[in-house]
């Protein structure tokens, strides 16, 4: 009964929807594998990642019960090397969305929380930002600072990719500030840095939620684009773009060097970009039913007159 | 005579529009005494809310209370405090009761929570203490089975329900001066006595002053001591409650009170006040009323009325003080051949 659930209920209710959604269960399961073999793979995975091997009768061999990913031109083990990239490439990915999440939040809560002049000269700024293509700004500030380190990477790519997440957030925080509800906490006596915290900012956290996801599958692709060109993460560090860039040489010859990183990218930003289009059916406010119950906790499709049909 | 709770003077609050200057409350001035109840009656874009918020100091741009203005809350000029001061005033010391109660909760928190938020704001306490002052303060408003329902999110009580929470956390701080802003609109009139009867008896148990804006007269007659009258971001009348229903004497109350309903009134249409109220960029010269008034003669058109003083309590303005003679209906006197 809707009008006795508990907070728990509620909670287990968004997991329980989240796990029934067709469209949320499977990238959240590969997420989760390609992050526990980023944490755990290079530990576990007795070869070295970074280590060569016998340079005459190791290198560039194929996918073999020793090497199930097969060996790189420096007879490297490219299984150890995708398992060490993914913590690279995660972990670069998934910090740069939180610094851009961050700032674009803020930035957004303040522009669109304050209205008038404040806001119109704040989005101004973001205008001119989102004028400038960003990999041409990476490209550009990566060729004079280089060799880049990871640290930096991550700041530049957090740094440039926070304007689009201003922009929603503002938009949502426009529509939020004119509800009772903020004017009520303001008549309370609550601040503006409260109002803004503690009010504004959950009721505009889904679509950061989802901005985020779909960010770091995104982001992905872009570092991985910058590896490959070789001014991203720098060797012997691999990431899924530097090692594809160590195979795409010999693309004809040793396949395997290129094809898994590869694949590593295409699955995981598939899972990200499909994970984010399910949250957004899942988290979007106006699928919710007065009660509460929302669109998907209606009885399932599968049982529905569509599949009988 | 004691200083009164509030004192208002000379309110006026401005909005600079592009169409114009709106002067949507223009030179308003009442008391409130402590403990008292007043009620702020008028058509929809009168200036009572914007009266209502401009006590509080919640106007935004490009709106503005006008210098000159003065709201003397226990005898402080709450026009001089600075900002800060200012939050420490509302909730705590001035708190208000919005209109809808679903809107006026946050849907993303619990209503204990939010009760308990204006606690922590104000409080020092834990925040346990302030959970349990709230669980208190919504037992107090009489939700049933309070430790639970505090709880809950908005949207799984019913609205009744929701405006008590609204009024729970207007009252846990014990604030001298409630402004409800039309606190029973947006509820079944069952249930819209059940609110007022629950805002009269914590008054009486709190002894807190409530300003009560209303466009029912229903509400007003059911819970107020003194009623002022607003039309055109004016007063127009001030009475207490039964010197009003009895003798109304500003044409804009009289059409008030024709049009609402009566028990026993045989099948009979309700009577309405022609027009509507112009906009607040563009009141009419003179009496701001005349152009919907039965009774408007050319003094009206061109002098604007005083508030004149017709009885004990009894302001009213309207010509009709200093001419009780004109107080005839234009069909009527048009009937009758005299000039109008």
């Amino acid at each position: 009964m809707a009008e006795t659930a508990s907070v728990a209920e509620r909670r287990r209710s968004f997991g329980a929807r989240f796990w029934r959604a067709p469209g949320a269960r499977w990238p959240a399961l590969i997420i989760l594998a390609v992050c526990l073999a980023a944490l755990a793979g290079p530990a576990l995975w007795h070869e070295s990642a970074t280590a060569q091997g016998n340079l005459v009768t190791m290198q560039n061999r194929p996918p073999s019960a020793a090497h199930p990913f097969g060996t790189d031109e420096a007879s490297r083990d490219v299984f150890a090397r995708v398992l060490l990239g993914a913590r690279v490439s995660l972990s670069v990915a998934a910090l740069s969305v939180l610094i851009s999440i961050t700032i674009g939040t803020l930035y957004g809560l303040v522009a669109g929380y304050a209205g008038g002049r404040v806001d119109s000269a704040l989005m101004r700024l973001i205008d001119a930002m989102l004028s400038i293509p960003r990999v041409l700004l990476l490209l550009a500030v990566l060729a004079l600072w280089y060799p880049v380190p990871v640290t930096g990477l991550i700041l530049l790519l957090g740094l440039t990719g926070w304007f689009g997440v201003s922009r929603l957030v503002r938009a949502e925080v426009r529509v939020a500030r004119n509800r009772d509800f903020i004017s009520a906490a303001r008549a309370l006596g609550a601040s503006h840095a409260r109002i803004m915290l503690r009010h504004l900012l959950p009721n505009v956290l889904a679509p950061v939620i989802i901005a985020a996801t779909l960010g770091v599958g995104n982001v992905i692709v872009l570092e991985a684009g910058l590896s490959y060109l070789g001014i991203g993460v720098q060797q012997p560090l691999p990431s899924w773009g530097s090692i594809f860039l160590d195979g795409s040489a010999s693309m004809a010859t040793a396949w395997w060097v290129a094809l898994f990183p590869g694949l590593a990218i295409v699955i995981t930003v598939l899972a990200f970009n499909v994970l984010g289009d399910s949250l957004r059916d899942l988290l979007d406010p106006r699928q919710v039913d007065r009660q509460g119950a929302p669109a998907l906790e209606r009885p399932r499709r599968k049982h529905g007159p569509r599949a009988r049909a | 005579m004691p200083e009164p709770l509030l004192h208002v003077e000379n309110l006026r609050t401005y909005f600079y529009t592009p169409s114009g200057v709106a002067r949507s409350v223009d030179g308003v001035s009442f008391d409130i005494g402590a403990g008292e109840t007043v009620g702020v009656v008028g058509e929809s874009g009168c200036g009572k809310s914007v009266t209502a918020l401009s006590i509080l100091r919640l106007i935004r741009p490009p709106g503005r209370v006008e210098p000159g203005s003065q709201i003397l809350f226990r005898g402080r000029d709450l026009a001089t405090l600075s900002e800060k001061e200012m939050r420490d005033v509302r909730g705590a010391q001035i708190a208000m009761v919005f209109q809808e109660p679903m809107s006026a909760l946050n849907p993303v928190f619990t209503v204990g929570d939010q009760v308990a938020e204006v606690v922590r704001i104000h409080g020092s306490g834990s925040r346990k203490d302030a959970w349990n002052r709230a669980v208190e303060m919504l037992e107090t408003v009489g939700i049933p089975a309070a430790g639970e329902r505090a709880h809950e999110y908005p949207h799984q009580l019913s609205g009744g329900m929701r405006q008590r929470i609204v009024i729970a956390m207007a009252l846990v701080m014990n604030p001298a001066l409630v402004v409800a802003d039309e606190p029973t609109t947006a509820l079944d009139v069952t249930i819209q006595a059940q609110i007022l009867e629950l805002l009269g008896g914590l008054q009486k148990k709190f002894g807190t002053s409530i300003l009560m804006i209303t466009h029912d007269l229903g509400v007003v007659a059911e819970s107020v001591s003194r009623v002022i009258v607003m039309y055109g971001g004016e007063v127009v009348e001030q009475a207490d409650v039964r010197d009003l229903f009895a003798h109304a004497h500003h044409p804009y109350t009289e059409g008030l009170l024709r049009a609402m309903p009566h028990m026993g009134q045989q099948r009979e249409r309700l009577a309405t006040i022609p027009g509507t109220v112009p906009p607040a960029t563009s009141w009419p010269e003179g009496c701001r009323f005349h152009d919907r008034c039965p009774y408007a003669w050319e003094r009206c058109v061109r002098e604007h009325p005083p508030l004149y003083q017709i009885g004990v309590n009894h302001v009213s303005r309207c010509h009709l003080a200093e001419e009780p003679e004109r107080r005839v209906p234009h069909e009527i006197a048009a009937a009758a051949g005299a000039p109008v």
